[in-house]
């Protein structure tokens, strides 16, 4: 189908998209990349008023370190996450969730900060911001918001975000010593929503896990945590006995609905086998 | 009511457009609808296909996820230009050789897809080339036929590579 009609400015500050936002109400939408958002639009799924074009917003397009902080703009593309040297050193969990969002074509145009604003609970961003801890820098007229990124995400397509916001970008914290990253997804063809997903951050003190980070995808209305499943791997070495009692965990930490991709007993098996997986990669890795 | 318009300033296949466009067309409906540039094809219209891909500023994007105004002060390379200029030419021989083409509905985006291939990915193996071709649908060759022109054109020796060249510069 095509676009119903709606207005288009296209802005060239966060400041004049401001005033967008606050002139337009509820009927402005924000245009980052539009890889959902076009998609919506040509589904009549969404009917916005006006569309604030941010693409042309200078400053939202970089990656940067600064000290042990990895700034990433909202317009950052999955493409730039995913050959970014700067990423793949210092972020290598969001440097290997990068490749499994969409295909090709559209991680050229799709944007970090459209995948977090949308939230899609299916959606491989939303897990790995939570799993690293990251903030999410959200900006309007009153000023500058850091959200952590647990707080963020509220619902199917919700977020903390005010709808006089833009989200601007996110801080990561930089890989730690000891700490290592797995990033996995089941999907039934690359570049489909994933059936289950898993963003998995464990810090090694020599053979222990100090601390683990287990963020599912696609298994709930948001990025879950598994609590249950982190308690049981931490204090002690990731054997096979410690995995399979992560994995049992799992029953208390999951309880997926059914949805397109797959039925509720599917996820938690395919979750248990992404657990043991990522467990057994980091376990050899150095 | 009347549909909101913008001016909007592209370069498609290096020729200056200048034109009133529909903010809510997208840029595949632009390319063929007002340009008549009809080798970019609009399958699904929501990003799952890959048939209306383009170049815009050389990266590959869906062009039925983009509105024509987004391209404004960008530059655009549709399948037509980029067959002209010689730069598909090698990939374009493999395709033929190996029978990738068949019905043809998809080739003008998997050429492009496979364009970014033989750019950023040039030691992709076969279970890679897969995935990368993932967001692209084929109906008729099963796959099989596209990935095997695509890794030829990977490991073609220079030779291969400069005939496909000189064929396209002599267009």
């Amino acid at each position: 189908m095509k676009a119903p009609d709606f207005e288009y400015i296209k802005v060239t500050s966060l400041e004049e998209a401001f005033e967008q936002l606050a002139h337009h109400g509820e009927s402005g939408q924000i245009l980052a990349g539009g890889q959902s958002l076009m998609a919506m639009l040509n589904l009549r799924l969404t009917t916005p008023g006006c569309l604030i074009d941010i693409g042309g917003v200078p400053g939202l397009r970089e990656i940067r370190r600064d000290g042990e902080t990895v700034r990433v703009g909202a317009l950052v593309t999955h493409r730039q996450l995913e050959e970014s040297a700067e990423i793949a050193t210092s972020v290598p969990l969001l440097a290997q969730a990068a490749p499994h969002v969409a295909h090709l074509a559209i991680r050229n145009a799709g944007t970090i900060g459209g995948s977090l604003a949308l939230a899609d609970p299916a959606a491989e961003y939303p897990a790995v911001v939570v799993a690293l801890g990251a903030t999410i820098v959200v900006q309007g007229t009153k000023g500058v918001r850091r959200i952590p990124a647990a707080d963020f995400f509220e619902g199917f397509y919700r977020t903390a975000r005010q709808p006089q916001e833009i989200l601007v970008g996110v801080e990561f914290p930089v890989q730690r010593s000891g700490e290592r990253a797995h990033f996995s997804e089941l999907a039934r063809r690359r570049g489909d929503y994933a059936m289950v997903g898993l963003a998995a951050v464990l810090d090694f003190d020599r053979n222990t896990v100090s601390r683990a980070r287990l963020a599912f995808l696609a298994v709930g209305d948001r990025p879950v945590l598994a609590v249950n499943a982190m308690a049981a791997l931490q204090g002690r070495a990731p054997d096979a006995e410690a995995v399979r009692a992560a994995q049992d965990a799992l029953a208390r930490d999951l309880d997926p609905s059914a949805d397109l991709q797959a039925d509720p007993a599917t996820k938690m098996h395919l979750a248990r086998v992404l657990l043991g997986r990522a467990v057994a990669q980091l376990r050899q890795a150095k | 009511m009347t549909e909101s318009r913008f001016k909007a300033r592209i370069v498609v296949n290096g020729q200056t457009i200048e034109r009133e466009v529909p903010v809510r067309q997208h840029l595949v409906d632009f390319l063929r609808e007002d340009l008549g540039l009809t080798g970019s094809h609009l399958g699904c219209e929501h990003g799952v296909c890959g048939a209306c891909q383009v170049m815009v500023d050389g990266k590959v994007v869906r062009g039925c996820l983009t509105l024509a105004v987004q391209a404004d002060g960008k530059r655009v390379d549709t399948i037509e230009g980029l067959s002209d200029n010689g730069e598909l030419a090698a990939l374009q021989q493999a395709f033929l050789a190996h029978n990738a083409f068949q019905c043809g509905f998809c080739s003008s985006g998997m050429l492009l897809t496979a364009l970014d291939i033989v750019r950023h990915h040039p030691d992709a193996d076969r279970d890679e080339i897969r995935d990368l071709i993932s967001g692209n649908y084929c109906r008729c060759t099963g796959y099989h036929a596209i990935v095997d022109a695509i890794e030829s054109v990977l490991r073609a020796t220079g030779s291969v590579l400069a005939d496909a060249d000189a064929q396209g510069a002599a267009r």
